[in-house]
């Protein structure tokens, strides 16, 4: 393999002094100065109700407040996928916390109080919580204008009922598969909603000017995304995207909760009616759990058949998702799942039902993952399940079925290049599958899972990415993108690309998070594919200032072009060892000739991308005939679990995790997203547990009732392995692997728990109290 | 409102507060001291953390009139004359990601390296498990602490 200077190297993280040092700025840490107003907001207390009328007079006469806006206000809808929500709730409310009003005032103090005063008048109608009474015929509607709504054309929602989108697959013949089949297991599987608990609150401060310009500084995944949609929402109050300004700064976390646009429209609405005066809004962390999006939760209904061998010959997965009050996000990770239920195995007979079902609990939305992580958890344990019966290995089974390059996809397309047998002999060598352990204490039993993982980034088929970049005088660089360095490293590796096409240290480049007036555009820092996508628009601008630099020197110092290269921020010739033109004396001045006149000047680089072979338009009967995927990153997965029989108390004692990355462009971050997200993965399944009562209300908003991992509760080792089978169309042959390190979590500890315990937990989270309990009732 | 005076990062601030105001509030929005930040705001966190009189504390639960003629430090404070050793090593191992935690997270290990120079990985896990972070599975920060504390 090519050795390169800077690419494949674990660089230190440009953005790192500034995280350590304290200097660096996140949303609420910008100030805005004594103007600045605070807006709190007036919610639901109903999952489900209509609004009779808002009485803001108390409200507004509060000392301090400035302005109180409702409904009213913003008769106007926003979502990004599906336009099903408004600003503010109009003549009902859909979840409980949704928001219904806002009062503006001089300090936050104020705001709270004054909030208190709004009055809202009420009458409940019928809930439902349950996906599955939802989704029954003559179930009380959540959406009776459903038809109405604008929609990608890639939805098919059902008119009349509480389906907002049903994704099917139909590959090959399903029946015929589960004829021949010599086994078939049939289960169902739960997976209850989940919290994305960044640890920065969503926070946006909007400000309106005299002049009609709206700027919004927000914790954002999705700066571009966030104009357009404000832009759009906003437009009947005259705004057109020029107009508006997303600024961007570092964000605390995002895990998909920061993309698209949730609570941050309140800070755009809210600023047009107090012009001039920026307006802030933080949410707390209560807040962070019920009115931003939540991870869906899941009732999947699992069929595989095989052969004696283990090959698959049919799988029939039908997905019933609870989607939440509004699904304008969360609608796409149904559609994505359609697309992708049927793992990362080679199966000629399929059938998948994805279904988006609405209910009145908080909106489902993007979570690492994407709903990878939902339906693994089933199949994934059911593929365990199946080896168990037959006798086969569980990572044999796997190894017989798993795709390869060529193979079809769910969907038709073909299969992209790919490690996954790559991943799967890593794991197993590193686990020592094959090896006995048993615990020294009696008390105690250790078992062993294992699980495959595959995603690929859902996203609009001209989901775009570009890039400028410039030389300054000395040399160094400012690369102008707008990805967002969530966590993952992102600015990093774009300086890594650029540094290794132009011979630039990385430690020369400046890449910092967006200003949407001043970087160009970039669809949304999701789906993983801001290594590829913006790693590709970024080497094409560094392909084009080289191009531009070598241009300039064969028409200055007449050498060949195809001899010059860069090397140490110097221009080099492969003819001529004694030239050697350092960048910094003409990257901005240009070069001067022998009469005193310059050439050249200023190098600015410029580079888009735009996937142009992805397609989602296929036969919505069947899902056959697009391309909707660019392509899917694949990995394995496992882990040894240590269980007290008495207590169903669980500790990892070891996990490893090998993931294909095509190129690994900075090695050490991608082992930082295997193992922070193999534990968040971890936490999914071992500590959180979300809670709703019966009438929709969430009862553990916060770290107390919500457990998060400490640092006492990590594995006691973890082995992130990297794969690189190159992505043709990659940069330097890289793909994502940000999500799709928490996948195998779920799965590989129910079946840790299965072979320890002899106890199948077919529902997340895996407590230990549900452990000892299937323990107790074996035994029996 | 009162005026209390605190020694914040070597230098005498003076400041008027109201009985019930927060620490981290007064030290984010009337003192400008940014780093400590607010993740909870009922110390289930840490992203809050600061140093008062060397012994960490959590901000937020913490009422600014306590700490009048008190000592805090934050982690401005910290690298005022170049960054820690700690720090550095933070940096070297790529120790962060998002970054939202590391105030706290510095605080409580600096706490830490202050009683105790050379921590075994049970004393750095203890030391930093009250501060919440998303994004790393705590495994890099407690390598880059470990490094500081082996040397
Ligand atoms: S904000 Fe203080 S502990 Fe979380
Ligand atoms: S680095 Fe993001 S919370 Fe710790």
């Amino acid at each position: 393999m090519k050795e390169y200077r800077y690419v494949g190297k674990p660089e230190i993280r440009i953005d790192g002094k500034e995280k350590v040092s304290g200097a660096a700025i996140y949303t609420d840490d910008i100030n805005f100065g004594p103007d600045l107003l605070y807006a709190f907001i007036v919610e639901s207390p109903h999952a489900h109700a209509m609004i009779n009328s808002i009485d803001t007079s108390e409200a507004e006469k509060y000392p301090e407040v400035l302005a109180v806006v409702t409904g009213k206000d913003f008769p106007y809808k926003f979502g990004l996928y599906m336009q099903d929500r408004f600003i503010f709730a109009q003549d009902r409310v859909r979840f409980i916390g949704e928001q219904v009003a806002a009062v503006v005032a001089r300090n936050p103090k104020a705001a709270k109080a004054a909030a208190k005063l709004v009055k809202v008048d009420y009458t409940e109608i019928p809930a439902v919580i349950d996906q599955m009474e939802a989704v029954k015929e003559g179930s009380d509607l959540l959406h009776e204008d459903l038809e109405n709504y604008n929609h990608v054309p890639w939805f098919f929602p059902k008119p009349k009922t509480n389906i907002a989108h049903w994704r099917k697959i139909r590959k090959g013949e399903t029946q015929k598969g589960f004829d021949e089949a010599d086994y078939i297991l049939e289960d169902t599987y739960d997976v209850p909603r989940y919290a994305h608990c960044a640890i920065e609150y969503h926070a946006a401060t909007g400000l309106c000017d005299k002049s009609g310009r709206l700027t919004i500084w927000a914790s954002s995944q999705s700066p571009h995304t966030q104009r357009h949609l404000f832009a759009e929402a906003l437009k009947p109050l005259g705004f057109t995207h020029k107009d508006v300004r997303v600024i961007a700064p570092h964000v605390g976390g995002g895990f998909g909760s920061k993309a698209g646009v949730t609570m941050e429209i309140l800070a755009a609405a809210i600023a047009t009616k107090v012009k001039g005066h920026p307006v802030r809004i933080m949410w707390s962390r209560e807040q962070e759990f019920y009115n931003t999006y939540q991870r869906l939760g899941v009732k999947t209904f699992l069929k595989i058949g095989v052969k004696k061998n283990g090959k698959i010959t049919a799988l029939d997965h039908k997905i019933y998702w609870d989607a939440g009050a509004y699904v304008e996000y969360g609608a796409n990770v149904v559609n994505a799942v359609g697309l992708s239920a049927i793992g990362p195995y080679n199966i000629e007979n399929a059938s998948i039902d994805s279904i988006c079902v609405y209910t009145n609990l908080p909106p489902g939305g993007a979570y690492r993952g994407f709903g990878y992580s939902e339906f693994l958890f089933g199949l994934e344990s059911h593929m365990t399940r199946i080896a168990n019966h037959l006798g086969i290995d569980p990572i044999e089974i796997r190894r017989v079925n798993a795709i390869r390059e060529g193979d079809k996809t769910a969907y038709g397309a073909n299969m992209n290049p790919n490690g996954l047998l790559k991943a799967i002999d890593a794991v197993e060598k590193e686990i020592e599958w094959h090896k006995e352990f048993k615990s020294s204490d009696p008390n105690k039993v250790i078992g062993k899972g294992f699980s495959l993982l595959w995603k690929a980034p859902a996203m609009p088929p001209n989901a775009s990415s570009s890039c400028f970049l410039k030389f300054n005088e000395d040399a160094s660089i400012n690369l102008l993108v707008s990805g967002m360095d969530i966590g993952q490293g992102y600015l990093t590796v774009m300086a890594q690309i650029a540094g290794e096409i132009l011979g630039v240290p990385p430690s020369k480049i400046r890449t910092e998070n967006p200003d949407t007036d001043r970087n160009p555009y970039e669809w949304q820092t999701v789906a993983s594919h801001i290594t590829w996508g913006s790693g590709n628009a970024v080497k094409k601008a560094a392909l084009n200032a080289r191009d531009q630099i070598f241009d300039l020197v064969v028409r200055t110092k007449h050498l060949p072009k195809d001899t010059l290269y860069l090397e140490d921020e110097k221009v080099k010739c492969t003819q001529n060892p004694n030239f050697e033109l350092p960048l910094k004396d003409f990257v901005v001045d240009g070069i001067q000739m022998k009469d005193g006149t310059f050439k050249g000047g200023p190098i600015l680089g410029k580079g888009t991308f735009l996937p142009e072979f992805s397609t989602a338009k296929s036969n919505p009967e069947t899902g056959q005939g697009g391309h909707p995927n660019v392509h899917y990153t694949t990995g394995a997965a496992a882990l040894i679990l240590e269980i007290d029989k008495h207590t169903g108390k669980m500790k990892v004692l070891k996990a490893v995790e090998a993931i294909d990355a095509g190129k690994a462009i900075n090695p050490d971050l991608v082992k930082g997203q295997i193992v922070g997200g193999l534990v968040q993965g971890l936490a999914t399944v071992l500590y959180e547990d979300m809670r709703y009562d019966d009438k929709g209300r969430l009862l553990n908003p916060n770290f107390t009732d919500y457990k998060l991992p400490t640092a006492k509760d990590i594995p006691d080792k973890i082995v992130p392995i990297i794969i690189e089978v190159p992505q043709p169309d990659g940069p330097f042959g890289a793909r994502g692997v940000g999500e799709h390190t928490m996948l195998p979590a779920a799965p590989m500890v129910a079946n840790a728990v299965a072979d320890g315990m002899k106890v199948r937990i077919k529902s997340m989270p895996v407590t230990a109290e549900k452990v000892v309990m299937a323990y107790l009732d074996k035994d029996k | 409102m009162k005026k209390i005076s605190i020694n914040l990062n070597g230098e005498t601030r003076y400041v008027h507060v109201e009985p019930n105001d927060v620490l981290l509030d007064v030290l984010r929005d009337k003192l400008g001291i940014k780093s400590p930040k607010s993740g909870c705001e009922r110390g289930d966190c840490g992203a809050c953390a600061v140093l008062l009189n060397g012994k960490s504390v959590r901000s937020c639960l913490v009422l600014a009139v306590e700490v009048d003629g008190q000592e805090i430090t934050t982690i401005e404070g910290l690298s005022k004359d170049g960054l820690t050793p700690l720090q550095e090593s933070f940096i070297e191992h790529n120790a962060f990601q998002c970054g939202f935690c590391a105030p706290g997270v510095t605080i409580s290990a600096t706490e830490l390296l202050n009683k105790n120079p050379h921590p075994s990985r049970e004393e750095i896990k203890e030391a930093i498990a009250g501060n919440l972070c998303r994004c790393t599975g705590y495994e890099s920060i407690i390598e880059a602490i470990e490094k500081v504390a082996k040397k």
